[in-house]
This record gives structure tokens, sequence and C-alpha cells, in this order.
């Protein structure tokens, strides 16, 4: 562990990963970019989960395991995202967010 | 006492046969329903019969009464701790009797629908419905209290009202249904307001209790309420208006020649011999409360209606053309006639005599009245016709069953021998005794009853001999057989029963005797009132013509039946459906449906307000989702204090 990093600042840098996420989801239209920021939000997730059991319980390894977990998780969703963006694709031509408005009731 | 319980098969059997034939009827041959019909009735006149037997042969009299005996009692309902609603099976002389006639009759009417409703599509349906119609009758007639009476009383009304709209694809069938639907059940709304009034005051529907001496209408006196009426007075009247509903009595008589509608045996059973009887049956099971109640106030008016319509009908009979409307007019004389009778009754002896000939009539009537009905649809069946100057000179034809309708005219009539002559008779020297005026009356009417009846007598069977399309023939033998034995019992019960012995309101035996002196006038007077009939009809005279101008205007009034049709049709449409049933319903389609359109516009409205947030944009989405999750995120931080916006 490197000396003097103390849980704020590792919080801080997860709290930054995630509203990169955000803004990322919110402005742009690309399916794909908006695919990567939902990755980086679950990411500064993950990373939240290791940096208080590494804290806070240091002899425990829930929040790792959990981790592991998360990561599988990610796997899966992103390959279904993919999925689905291809057949839109296949659908419409355009992978521009702005374009798909089938869910409109 | 002897055991009673097999009573309960009378029931179950019909029962069994209504729910076989109604729910299988469509998936078996047609003959099947009628033969599983005419079997579970004919059961139960057997059943009947030897009910009748033990109750009154060899049970007889215990201390000098005919004893009531409970073959059944379950409580079916509970109200309070000391009101409930019981089923039963109540065995005393009238319901014995009255067991009798109705499985009888209904027997004798299953027979004859064998042959008459032969290839009519609607065949296991009709023994559907007889079955269904003789259990309520029979369950009517054994009620061991009031509101039992009331449920089978409804249930005898919804199976009339099938069976008169049987053909229901006959307009004027569908209607005459509906009428004589409703109108019961406007005069039954009385006789359920008075059980209400009487249960509430007397704290028991149980008729033994009702009417015992002890009991809390007879024992003490209550204080006028409504023109000089006690409570129970006034209950009792109710009660009564339901009676003459079902019975057409004046002025609620105007459904049963509508009635007619049905097919010829239902008329027979239903609109001639047992369920237009079950007024004057309700106000026998209660007549010891009518006799006590206010010093008898209510039976007088009894009497007055019986008395009014029996004249009224007979009058309006005289001139009607359709045959089964002139039989259904003579019926509701007869009941008159019947009602007049317990009006007119006292309780003990001979004073009881009134009650007796009542009973005795309705035994007699129900059997030579469905013999007139099962005639008039033989004919019917051979000229396609009711008009009676469609028919003429059928006797050559159909020599049964103008045998058999003679025999009925002249039991109808009071001629001696046949049954009428001994029950009408007695009927006459109750009336004598209580009250001339209204002996009067039914003196005349007896002398207009023997006319009218010989009038279609001689018009279908002799007079003008008539062209046919093919020639009319004689019913097959399952319709000439009921013919035959009911004229056989006709021209027997008469004189072979001693009803006295059996039926009196105190129970106890009474051996009456034929009061010559008044007994030679009324059979004068039919014999005039035939003779009159022979004169006007066996040939074909201008007569009747004659005589009909002669009375001008009113023969008209009488032919269109006093216009009490249109007078309760003015009632109903200008004054009820214009005055009430207009205004609620304009309320109900503007200001009820109003509010009711009035939310659903507002929410739809509402709704559209709202629908470009659904716009299937997902990163709009996102940036709601996000911003809620801000918002909610700081709130939640304010509020538990974790920040602070002043500094």
């Amino acid at each position: 562990m490197i000396e003097g990093i103390t849980v704020y600042d590792v919080l801080a840098v997860s709290t930054i990963i995630f509203f990169i996420g955000i803004f990322g989801f919110v402005t742009r239209k690309n399916l794909i970019s908006l695919l990567i920021s939902t990755e980086l939000m679950l990411n500064a997730v993950a990373l939240n989960f290791v940096i208080f059991n590494k804290f806070l319980y240091p002899g425990q390894i829930q929040g790792y395991v959990f981790s592991l977990f998360l990561i599988a998780v990610a796997a899966a969703e992103v390959a279904l995202a993919i999925a689905i963006i291809i057949s839109l694709y296949r659908m419409d031509n355009s992978v521009d967010a702005d374009d798909m408005d089938t869910l409109k009731g | 006492m002897g055991d009673f319980t097999y009573t309960i098969w009378i029931f179950i059997l019909p029962i069994a046969a209504f729910l076989i034939t109604g729910l299988f009827g469509s998936k078996m041959p047609a003959k099947v329903s009628g033969w599983i019909g005419t079997a579970s009735i004919t059961v139960a006149l057997m059943l009947a019969l030897r009910t009748a037997y033990q109750y009154f042969i060899q049970v007889g009299f215990v201390e000098g009464h005919r004893p009531t005996v409970f073959a059944y009692k379950e409580v079916w309902m509970n109200f309070t701790e000391t009101l409930t609603f019981d089923m039963g099976i109540l065995i005393d002389p009238i319901s014995v009797m009255m067991l009798v006639v109705v499985t009888f009759i209904s027997f004798m009417v299953h027979v004859y629908s064998i042959g008459y409703m032969k290839g009519d599509k609607g065949y296991y349906r009709f023994f559907a419905f007889l079955s269904l119609f003789s259990v309520s009758m029979l369950g009517l007639v054994v009620a061991t209290n009031i509101f039992q009476m009331y449920f089978f009383w409804e249930l005898v009304g919804v199976s009339s009202y099938l069976l008169i709209g049987f053909y229901y694809d006959k307009p004027s069938a569908v209607a005459a249904a509906k009428k004589a639907f409703i109108v019961t059940r406007f005069a039954d709304l009385g006789f359920l307001i008075g059980i209400l009034l009487l249960s509430y005051h007397a704290g028991t529907f149980d008729f033994m209790t009702l009417v015992s001496e002890d009991g809390p209408l007879l024992a003490q006196s209550a204080p006028p309420v409504f023109m000089g009426l006690s409570i129970f007075g006034v209950a009792l009247s109710l009660i009564f208006i339901g009676g003459a509903g079902k019975s057409a009595m004046f002025p609620l008589h105007i459904w049963l020649p509508d009635a007619m509608e049905g097919p010829t045996p239902v008329s027979a059973l239903i609109h001639a011999a047992t369920m237009v009887v079950a007024g004057v049956y309700l106000v026998a099971r209660l007549f010891p409360a009518y006799h006590g109640v206010d010093g008898g106030v209510v039976l007088n008016l009894v009497a007055w209606t019986g008395a009014i319509s029996s004249l009224f009908a007979a009058i309006i009979a005289m001139t009607q053309d359709d045959i089964k409307r002139v039989l259904a007019f003579s019926t509701m004389s007869q009941i008159g006639y019947m009602m007049l009778s317990l009006g007119v009754s006292g309780m003990e002896g001979h004073h009881g005599l009134g009650y007796m000939a009542s009973m005795f009539h309705l035994f007699t009537h129900a059997m030579f009245k469905a013999l007139l009905f099962l005639g008039a649809g033989s004919v019917i069946h051979a000229v396609h016709s009711n008009l009676m100057s469609d028919m003429g000179g059928l006797h050559k034809h159909m020599k049964i069953t103008s045998w058999t309708f003679l025999i009925a005219c002249l039991a109808i009539s009071g001629i001696p021998i046949f049954s009428g002559f001994f029950s009408k008779d007695e009927i006459l020297v109750a009336a004598f005794e209580h009250n001339k005026v209204l002996w009067a009356i039914e003196y005349i009417v007896a002398g207009i009853t023997a006319f009218y009846m010989f009038r279609i007598y001689f018009g279908i069977f002799w007079g003008k001999r008539r062209e046919y399309h093919h020639t009319p023939h004689e019913s097959p033998m399952v319709m000439a057989i009921p013919l035959m034995i009911l004229a056989a019992l006709t021209m027997v019960v008469g004189w072979a029963i001693p009803f006295g012995n059996y039926v009196m309101p105190d129970r106890m035996a009474y051996h009456g005797h034929i009061e010559w002196s008044l007994a030679i006038p009324s059979v004068a007077i039919g014999a005039l009132g035939i003779f009159v009939a022979y004169i006007f009809y066996f040939k074909e005279t201008s007569l009747p013509e004659k005589v009909s101008s002669a009375f001008g205007q009113s023969y008209g009034w009488a032919k269109d039946k006093f216009y009490f049709d249109e007078i309760y049709q003015f009632f109903a449409h200008k004054m009820m459906f214009a005055g009430v049933a207009a205004p609620i319903a304009w309320f109900d389609r503007h200001v009820v449906d109003g509010f009711m359109n009035g939310v659903g516009w507002m929410t739809e409205t509402f709704s559209y307000l709202l629908e470009g947030w659904q716009s299937g944009k997902v990163r709009q989405y996102g940036f709601s989702f996000v911003a809620g999750l801000l918002v909610i995120l700081f709130a939640v931080l304010y509020l538990n204090g974790f920040i602070d916006f002043k500094g």
C-alpha cells in the first residue's frame, strides 16, 4: 500500500469515474459510448467495494468477492448490450441513440 | 301419529326430473324427457295419495281434532335469536288436500302434454318447466311458515312466467309473460311488506304460532294504527293484496286473460287449477288470523273482493270470442266464489261452512276447470284456432271431447250429481247466512256462468257447421284418456267425498246436508242460463246480435274488458313513465353519468399532458433518472443535516 493515500483520496477517484460515466451517458449519442459510460459507472462501484473492504474491514474478503461478481455480471451485460446494439443497427442502419424511439408509448 | 318423513320424496322426484330434463334434455331423445317428467310426477301422485290415506284415514282425529304434523322442519336462515326462517313440510287437512290436487292435476297435464306438445321443438324445455312448477307449487302448499310460502310463491311466479312465454318467438307471448310477472310481482310487494310487518310485530313467521289462539295475533288486541285497523290488520290486508294478485282478483286480474298465450296444458295446470288458487290457499292458511284480528274486518274485504271479481269476470266472459279467454274469466269468477266463501266464513261448527265450501270448490274446480282447458286444448289442436267464430259443429268429429266438455260445463253450471253443484251450493248457503247482498250477487253470477259456459259449448260443438281446411279429428288417446278420467271424477267427487269430514276451520268433523231451499233456485237459474244459451247458440240465429246491439254501448265496454288494460296503460305510461321514470332517467343520464364521464375526461386530459415524457429516447430517460436521483440524494442529505445551505 502506498503511504499517505487515504480512503478519501481513493473515494474521490471512484466518484470522479462515476460522474464521468454519468456525463458520458447523458451527453453522448452513440450507443457504444453509452455502453462505455455505463461500464465506467459500474467500475466505479466495483472500486468502492474494494476500497471499503480494504480500509474498513481489512480481515474480510466479501468486498473483493463482490467486485469479482460485478466484473462477471458486467461481462455478461456487455455481451447482451452489444447484441442488442447490433440488431438495432441491422434494423435502422444507425447506432445513434436519438434515432431510436421504439420505446415510445 | 305416524311417520310422514317419506313426503320429502314428493319434492325430490320433481326436482330431480327438472334437473335431469333441464340440463341434459337437449342431449336425449325428446320422448325420454317427457317420460322422465311423467314418471316422477306419477310417483309423487302415489305418495301424495298415500299421505292423504294415512293422514285422513289412519291418523284420523286426535282428541276430536285433525292434528298438525311437521314431517320436516329445518332451520334455513337465522335472522335473530328468536326469528328464524325454516323450511319444512306441514301436514294438515288443507295441505294434504292441496298435495293431492296439485300432483293429480299435474299428472293429468303431464300425460296430456305428451300428446299435445308432440313435435314441438321445446318439448324437453316444456317438461323441465312443468317439473319446476310442480315442485314450486308443492313447496308452497306444505310451507310451515309464511316466509317459506313467499319463497315458493315467487318460484311459481317464475315458472308461470317461463311457461306463459314458452313460445318466446311470439311477441304477444313474451309481452303476456312480462305482464303476468310484473303484475303479480307488484302485488307481491304488498305481500312482502305484510310479511315484514307481521313478523316484526309478532316475532315469528310460523303459521301455527300465528294462527294459534294464544299466539301474538289473537291473544292481545293491538291498538288501531290506520283506518281503524290494528297493525296486524294492516299486515293481513297487505298479505291479501299478494294473494289477490296471484289469484287474479279485481283489480289485479289483468294478467290472467293474457296468460292464455301459454300452451293450453299450462293454462290448465297453472292458470286454472293450481297456481291461481294460491291466493285462496294463503287466506285459508291464515284463516284464524283473518277471522280473529280486528273482529274480521279484513275478512269483509276478502268477501267483497271475491264477489266483485266474480260478477265482473262473469260479465266479461259473456262477450269474449277467444275460448281460452272465456275460460280465463270463468276461472277468475270461480276464484271469486272461493274468496267470497272464505270471507263469509266463521270458525266453529256450522259457521265454518264457508271455509269448507271454499276448499271444496277449490278441489272440484281444479278438476272441472282443468278438464275444460284440456278439452279446449283438444279442440284447438284439431281446429288450429282459439276463436269461437272459427268453430262450430264439432260434435260429430270429436265425440270424446264433446261429451267430457259437456260434463265439465254441467259441473261449473251447478247441475246436480256433477261436482260443481255440491261445492257451489255450500258457498251459496254460507253466503246466504252471512249477507244477503253477497248471496244475491253470487246467485246472479251462477246464472251468468251457466249461460257463458253453454255459449261456448254450443258454439264449439253445435251451432253452424263450418267448412274446415281438413276434417277435424279426435285427439290421440294419450290426450283423450286424461279427459275421460277427469270427467269421471267430476261426476263422482261431489257426492262421494264427505268433504266436511276432512276440512273444517275448527278441524272437527262436520256433516253437512244439501239445503234444498237454496239449492233448487240456484239449479233453476243455472238451467235458465243453459236454456237461454241453447236458444241463442244451438242453431245459428241472429238473436245474439240483436240482443247485444240492444245493450248498445255497454256491450262494447264488456267486450273491451271495461278498459282495465287501457287504464293501467294510462297509469303506467302517462303517469309512471312520464312523471317518475323519465325524470329519473334524465337525472341518471345527465347527472350520474355526467359525473362519471367527467372523471374519465379529467384523467384522459391529464394523461395527454404527461404523454410527452414517454419519448422513447433512452438518453432522455437516463437524464431524468440521474437528475431525479441527484435531487433525492441532496434532499435526503439536507433533511438529515449533512448539508447546510445557510453556511
